[in-house]
């Protein structure tokens, strides 16, 4: 299971495989629980652990550990399982797991959904449930007829003997319960897969077209109430004094409450909810963040850039290689803060009673949002019982490390003790900070006589998001955060002499990962770069990537793809022109072309983007095809429009009027093409995003010389 | 109290006139398939029907939509079978699906009034819906597919 991690810095194999398979499922709604070779601590975490449940009329619940948020878990992972179960597919039905140990992540020792890992860190374990599973299946069959389960097989849905006899998978499920797991079963050979590796519709598909997917937002038990928070004006701040009097007043309007996040208006549907919040007389205590403005960061982080930074790699000697180099570029780059903007607000709905306290929430990190609840309301966590909703959108936002939004909901119940839904405005969500931090970076190259690239210097400059949460012991290093320096410390690219530090300055604005964290903002800047250098020794930005990657198939192969595919070198339409770009991230590989025209006035289109990928071995096609186009739209809307900024510490943006998004218009057509690889596989939700800022920018380079170094590029340049 | 009629249903809502009819959907009558995304018209994921046009629920007050003929995502066709929603599951468009009652009500009411939009027509009714996943490329491509569907 040890290549499941191709990351390259291994992070999070501290926590160790070592503990080997974790596998435990019942196979009938009665029958028991049955776990081997279970590396589960003993004690605290007792809830009974399912992945698959047969049921007497054939129905396969597959209880699936990971977030639905668009990135279609609910379908590659039950592909998993079904490789090997040889069930009948359309018996299959999706369940939200509970909270429980044996449904962490094994690398993060958390149940969450994230960095791009789900069938990464599921591949091998799904499957040997599947297998298992079928096994003890062909074994109940076999018991039934008294024969050898040597001559028996399993097969859609039904196990058969040699004889003809057959049993459904339905009629066995309770026998089956019984039999002994397995202690070590054979999965097949990849040429033998014949689900993985297909194309296959979305299994959530038909509830996210008639209205039924029930995401948080639609949470509603009997009685239950809405609450909207108004929140300090400034990061940090806190309330002076309330009179709710007037809020109170309001028809519909039960309580007003204080909390430690603001002040909440308790009503019986959210429109009365705000009118009450509407009419808050509160005093604020502005806090210490009352002069954060983006002009101010932006000069204070040219002045840190100044100064050497925490070293995160230092190979070969960037200083001397400089000094004797014959042409040397710099330049500087900078990129906003970002806000994820799920096209869901944020919100929680939360039932308190004594001694049990249940949860239903759209969230990415089950076990910190949990334990963090818990902590708030006084309960021991198993005592809370979180119910995964849908995500409408994730990008990372809603497995926020300091659980904000679960945190403030439990605030309110504690408070009022009534079932309760939070629901935060777009403008909540929007200026209620956790943003992709700004970020600056200084690059130096120094390039030989011959024209080649022989030293290499970035400095970077930006916020550590990892700073105070549970990754902090594992990703934050001698001073460096990992991943801020993601695609930066571990960059590709073959050059002898390469220095890389980092500012990590506190600044009073929440910040948290966005959609391929680090890769975000250091994708766009090297890309770029690299680019100013190929233009600068006059080669072919394509060719000088490769060039610097001979010895790197994987990412030689996506750059080929990539421009073979757009017809890279050949003739376009007047005004239009072609940028490259190239990143590795989670695993995967990502080349895109991105093919530009800027109008004489300066407008900027985005015609098409060819996409090559390489995640490793592909599992469901359909969703790496789905995850790239909607990776180079959501890349292409912040690397065009997004930037969140302040001003004397207020957030300028609250909604999509001040914040413009992607939309129809603007989508250009997108090609995927994937490449065929027998590698293990690579994460899927994020590789995607980090190359279309730099394509994008490097191909207005190529249409008008002007170099984009700071996002975002605007529709007109 | 004000009556509604939301997908062939009356019913007599105690509601404040201005709330938006957005609200009364999801919280009075619990038809939780319309969403709000922005409140202010700028994302579409309310986009429900008021006598055959695509509207924003969320801008609209629920005394302005009193007699109207209101369509919701869950009232557009017995089973989810409406040409659109096929051609949507077809082409398996939606990701997270936050956004898709939106789209899908406003493609309906485009194919309506335009039963062979191109793709100019399409950006045109569309691109007042936002999607946060990027599905745009398979909302077209739908939406040319619901379009050949209902022509038979
Ligand atoms: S919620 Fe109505 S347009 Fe956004
Ligand atoms: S499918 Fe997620 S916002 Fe559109």
């Amino acid at each position: 299971m040890k290549n499941i991690v191709n990351v390259r810095r291994n992070r999070f194999l501290e926590t160790s495989l070592a503990g080997g398979l974790i596998l435990a499922f019942s196979l009938s709604q009665t029958g028991p629980s049955q776990r081997f070779g279970s590396s589960i601590p003993s004690g605290s975490e007792s809830t009974p652990a399912d992945f698959l449940r047969i049921g007497p009329d054939g129905t396969v619940t597959m209880i699936i550990n990971k977030s639905e948020m668009g990135q279609g878990v609910y379908t590659s992972l039950p592909m998993l399982i079904a490789e090997e179960l040889e069930c009948d597919w359309k018996q299959i039905r999706v369940e939200p797991a509970p909270v429980a140990a044996v449904y962490n992540n094994p690398l993060t020792g958390m149940q969450m959904t994230g960095g791009s890992m789900s069938v990464r860190t599921e591949w091998e374990r799904l499957r040997t449930v599947g297998a298992a599973a079928r096994e003890m299946l062909l074994e109940a069959a076999a018991d039934i007829w008294g024969v050898p389960k040597a001559r028996c097989h399993a097969d859609n849905g039904m196990v058969f003997h040699d004889s003809g006899r057959k049993l459904s998978y339905g009629e066995l499920a309770e026998k089956a319960a019984g039999m002994p797991v397995p202690l070590k079963v054979p999965l097949k050979d990849p040429s033998a897969f014949t689900i993985i590796g297909k194309p296959v519709a979305r299994l959530d598909a038909k509830t996210k077209v008639d209205g039924t997917a029930v995401f948080g937002l639609d949470v509603k038990t009997p009685g239950m109430l809405t609450a909207v928070i108004e929140r300090p004006p400034f990061f940090g701040g806190t309330v002076k004094s309330l009179d709710a009097a007037r809020a109170l007043a309001v028809p519909g309007v039960a309580e007003v409450v204080k909390t430690d996040s603001g002040v909440a208006v308790i009503a019986e549907g959210f429109w009365a909810a705000m009118k009450g919040r509407d009419v808050l007389d509160i005093a604020w205590d502005e806090g210490p963040h009352t002069e954060i403005s983006t002009n101010t960061i932006r000069q204070h982080y040219a002045t840190l850039a100044q100064n050497a930074g925490k070293v995160a790699r230092d190979k070969g000697n960037f200083g001397t290689a400089l000094v004797s180099a014959a042409h040397r570029l710099t330049a500087s780059y900078e990129v906003p803060y970002l806000a994820h903007a799920n096209m869901e607000p944020l919100n929680c709905a939360i039932d308190l009673k004594d001694d049990r306290c249940d949860i239903w929430v759209g969230t990415q990190a089950q076990t910190l949002h949990r334990a963090a609840a818990a902590a708030v309301v006084g309960l021991r966590p198993e005592q809370v019982f979180l119910h995964t909703t849908y995500l409408g959108g994730g990008f990372g936002r809603r497995g926020n490390p300091h659980s904000d939004f679960v945190v403030m909901a439990a605030e309110v119940a504690r408070a009022i003790k009534k079932p309760v839904k939070v629901v935060w405005t777009r403008e909540d969500d929007m200026s209620g900070g956790y943003y992709r931090p700004f970020w600056y970076s200084r690059f130096s190259a120094g390039i030989d006589k011959s024209g080649d690239l022989t030293a290499w210097h970035q400095r970077l400059v930006g916020q550590s998001i990892m700073t105070g949460t549970a990754y902090a012991r594992r990703l934050i290093k001698d001073g460096v955060d990992a991943t801020s320096v993601d695609g930066a410390a571990d960059i590709a690219y073959e050059i002898p002499n390469l220095l890389v530090d980092l500012h990590s300055p506190v600044v009073g604005v929440p910040v948290q990962w966005w959609r391929s964290v680090g890769h975000s903002q250091n994708g766009f800047m090297i890309e770029s770069f690299m680019d100013e250098i190929a233009h600068a020794t006059r080669r072919d930005p394509y060719q000088f990537r490769r060039a610097l990657l001979k010895d790197h198939p994987r990412h030689l192969g996506v750059l080929d793809l990539a421009a073979q595919k757009a017809g890279w070198g050949s003739p376009l339409p007047s005004g239009r022109a072609r940028g490259i770009a190239m990143c590795e991230s989670y695993g995967s590989f990502v080349s895109e072309v991105a093919e530009v025209s800027v109008s004489p006035d300066g407008k900027v289109m985005v015609h098409r983007v060819v996409c090559a990928v390489d995640c490793g071995r592909t599992v469901n096609p359909s969703t790496i095809n789905a995850q790239m186009e909607g990776s180079i739209a959501f890349g292409l809307s912040a690397a065009l429009h997004e930037a969140i900024t302040l001003e004397d510490g207020r957030v300028r943006q609250s909604n999509f009027d001040t914040y413009p998004v992607l939309r129809m218009d603007e989508m250009p057509l997108i090609e995927v093409y994937i490449v065929e690889s027998k590698e293990d596989p690579g994460g899927v939700g994020e590789p995607g995003v980090p190359p279309i800022a730099p394509a994008v920018a490097n191909a207005i380079f190529s249409a008008t010389g002007r170099r984009i170094r700071r996002l975002p590029i605007g529709t007109v340049v | 109290m004000i009556s509604l009629k939301v997908n062939g249903k009356m019913y007599e809502v105690d509601a404040l006139p201005d709330t938006p009819l957005l609200w009364v959907l999801r919280d009075d009558l619990g038809l939780m398939g319309t969403k709000y995304g922005c409140g202010i018209g700028r994302c579409g994921s309310c986009t429900v029907h008021m006598d055959g046009q695509a509207v924003r629920s969320c801008a609209i007050p629920v005394a302005s939509a009193a007699g109207k003929d209101i369509v919701t995502i869950e009232g557009l066709s017995a089973g989810g079978l409406h040409p659109v929603q096929k051609a949507w599951v077809e082409e398996d468009v939606p990701q997270c699906g936050y956004c898709q009652s939106g789209q899908i009500m406003a493609a309906a009411a485009l194919l309506a009034a335009n039963p062979r939009p191109d793709d100019a027509d399409i950006d045109r009714a569309m691109s007042g819906i936002i999607c946060r996943c990027g599905t745009y490329q398979r909302i077209r491509r739908a939406i040319h597919r619901a379009a050949a569907m209902r022509q038979g």
